[in-house]
């Protein structure tokens, strides 16, 4: 087992005639099973070409129509991606995952706005996320693949390159993982980190959990209440930006301390107060679940 | 100051506001709002606050220079209120903040008592109910006959907010005159920086007086640089990965002199780039480059580092952490160069390296 994808995902790239999402999909098709998950691909205008071998649709309802897709993976340009989202999730695809970085807030506000209106069941991964990775079965984003490792350790952070940094200190360490998923720095997004928790949690294959969070907002604090309650794995978090000043965006373009709100020490005291095993040292977030798990 | 006096004389009346115009608020506190109740201290008060280092808790410890000011009427002030709108990351809609307690530092209410903050969460697609701003508006302490007008700058505000794809729009303070009037007195803006492909009259508005001269410079390479106290430089690439370098430089005993994130796919001259702002900052004792290679390959960003660190001259200790796709190669690279570094396995390793250098 693992959460969100495995072997049997079938996947269209939209925005696949693109630099980035041909480049992306290029990789992700040399993955494991990358060849049978990624079935389709979607640039409005450009049907009946082929790119990289996959056939390339007009619209993701077509995809799903002809190819079985199930989820989808978003590379499209800011400005037109919130509406990419959209047009999936009309397409009632199980998942979808935006690596877009760059959309108006405003945009994804609506594209939100809608989907809690429509009931979807479509579950959003992201915006500005490097995607999600089930080891040794599929890859769907931006991550090296041969970091990881399968196993029983689930990964989850709002970040790029600090989830490759966990997910190599656990590599190293021999704890290989079961999924690791960025839900991505932006304000407004899909899946939060207590969200993927829950699903970790219900997944018999994952035994501990490595979360990265950073400044900004309150979704770790949010998470921490529902792990107070409900969490019956161990967790070892990271939380990036305890030197980071207030008011200033740093980088992502949620992580930003406002109001006195998202500081990085209020998180650690959430977590800590919930029993997560929070490390102030981002060299040793594979080593402190490590020591958990014994 | 003669401009502010004949700012003054053309508005008229025997009470004025001399203003700091400053990215940043709470302005009053820091002494960069005065009332003056004759034209000969329009003068006085122009004249000591422009040019001044003006501290606010939102300017951080060194403060910001006042190079504009901005005069207005005095007014008649029965009551101060606050409204604000700004993006609820949980709900995922945009909140109006509105409160009895205007005037200075609304931060310190919230903090301290939040039940004086009355929140409306705003439907995206039919905005704002016309009864519920009014609603609130009674709430705050504006009096019946003024409630409507209260409600048509509650709406303006959200519509404002709105149309200039906005990330906070604050009213503060929001004021009743001794008439029953309800009027504006000063406003703060942040626009989503995402948006501005699509708000070409905000972007007019840039003035790069206000903003940090390294910071503009940086964005200019496509890099997200933010200027800090202390003395380590560093070089880092994703945002997350940048903090954490920040975090663990701070956990060693050192202190960041930057927050730099290099994006994903930085190439050499980007890396060069890098390396001139950093060392434009006369505090830089050392540099600490932390770089995990994914899509972005560890020999080209040796390259970069090699061919930045001739270009500029390096004369600071320099630490890097290479780790990824082709770190072996990149590696020999540093290794086979002439550049003074010393080359670090870990994050930890290398903040310990840098610490130890730059502390002696």
């Amino acid at each position: 087992m693992s959460i969100l994808i495995n072997k049997n995902t079938r996947i269209v790239t939209q925005g696949i005639t693109g630099n980035t999402g041909e480049f992306h999909t290029r990789q992700c098709l040399e993955y494991a099973n990358g060849r049978e998950c990624f079935v389709a691909g979607v640039t409005p205008g450009k049907g009946g070409q082929e790119v990289l071998g996959v056939p390339v649709l007009d619209t993701v309802a077509e995809a799903k129509q002809q190819y079985g897709v199930n989820a989808s993976v978003i590379y499209v340009p800011p400005r037109f991606a919130a509406s990419a989202i959209d047009e999936a999730v009309d397409a009632e695809l199980d998942l979808v995952i935006c690596i877009t970085e760059g959309i108006p807030v405003a945009d994804m506000i609506k594209t939100r706005d809608r989907m809690r209106k429509m009931n979807s069941k479509t579950v959003l991964v992201g915006p500005n996320c490097p995607g999600v990775i089930t080891p040794d079965e599929v890859k769907i984003g931006i991550m090296p693949g041969y970091i990881h490792k399968k196993g029983n350790i689930g990964v989850v952070s709002r970040s790029g390159t600090l989830t490759y940094e966990a997910v190599h200190q656990l590599t190293q360490l021999g704890m290989g993982q079961s999924t690791c998923v960025g839900i991505g720095g932006d304000p407004v997004n899909g899946m939060k980190h207590k969200d993927v928790l829950q699903m970790f949690n219900d997944d018999p294959e994952t035994e501990g959990v490595v979360m990265c969070g950073e400044i900004g907002g309150t979704d770790e604090e949010d998470c921490a209440a529902w792990i107070k309650d409900n969490m019956s794995k161990p967790v070892a978090a990271f939380i990036a930006g305890v030197t980071a000043p207030p008011g200033k965006r740093m980088g992502h373009a949620g992580a930003i301390i406002s109001g006195g709100q998202g500081t990085a020490q209020s998180k650690i005291d959430a977590l800590e107060d919930a029993g997560v095993h929070v490390t102030l040292n981002p060299s040793e977030m594979g080593s402190t679940l490590k020591k958990v798990m014994g | 100051m003669d401009e502010a006096v004949s700012a003054a004389e053309q508005l008229g009346g025997n009470v004025w506001v001399v203003k700091a115009q400053i990215h940043a608020g709470g302005r009053g506190k820091g002494g960069g709002v005065k009332v003056a109740t004759s034209i000969e201290q329009v003068k006085q008060y122009a004249d000591a606050i422009l040019g001044m280092q003006l501290v606010t808790h939102q300017t951080g410890p060194e403060g910001k220079q006042v190079k504009r000011l901005y005069i207005e009427e005095g007014a008649d002030i029965a009551d101060e209120l606050y409204v604000g709108a700004l993006v609820d990351r949980e709900q995922q809609k945009v909140v109006l903040m509105c409160s009895s307690e205007g005037g200075m530092d609304i931060e310190t209410v919230a903090e301290e008592t939040p039940e004086k903050i009355l929140k409306i969460y705003v439907d995206p697609e039919t905005g704002l109910d016309r009864s519920e701003a009014e609603t609130v508006c009674a709430k705050i302490g504006i009096p019946t006959e003024a409630v409507s007008q209260g409600a048509d700058f509650l709406q303006g505000l959200y519509q404002a907010f709105v149309n200039s794809d906005a990330s906070l729009a604050e009213i503060n303070p929001l004021i009743v005159t001794g008439d029953n009037k309800v009027m504006a007195l000063d406003a703060k803006f942040n626009i989503d920086s995402n948006a501005l492909f699509r708000q070409p009259e905000i972007v007019k508005y840039r003035d790069l007086d206000e903003e940090d001269a390294n910071e503009v410079e940086a964005s200019k390479w496509d890099l997200s640089y933010i200027s800090l106290d202390g003395n380590i430089g560093c070089l880092v690439n994703g945002a997350g990965l940048a903090m954490a370098t920040m975090d663990i430089i701070k956990l060693y005993g050192g202190e960041p002199a930057n927050f730099l994130d290099v994006g994903g796919g930085a190439n050499k001259q980007q890396v060069t780039e890098a390396f001139k702002i950093m060392l434009a900052n006369p505090n830089v004792e050392g540099i600490l480059v932390n770089i995990f290679g994914g899509i972005m390959q560890c020999d080209v960003i040796a390259e970069g580092i090699v061919a930045a660190a001739q270009e500029v001259g390096l004369s600071v200790p320099l630490v890097v952490r290479l780790e990824g796709t082709n770190v072996e190669k990149g590696r020999a690279i540093l290794d086979d160069s002439d550049v003074k570094l010393q080359t670090a396995s870990t994050m930890a390793d290398a903040a310990e390296k840098i610490a130890a250098a730059v502390n002696g």
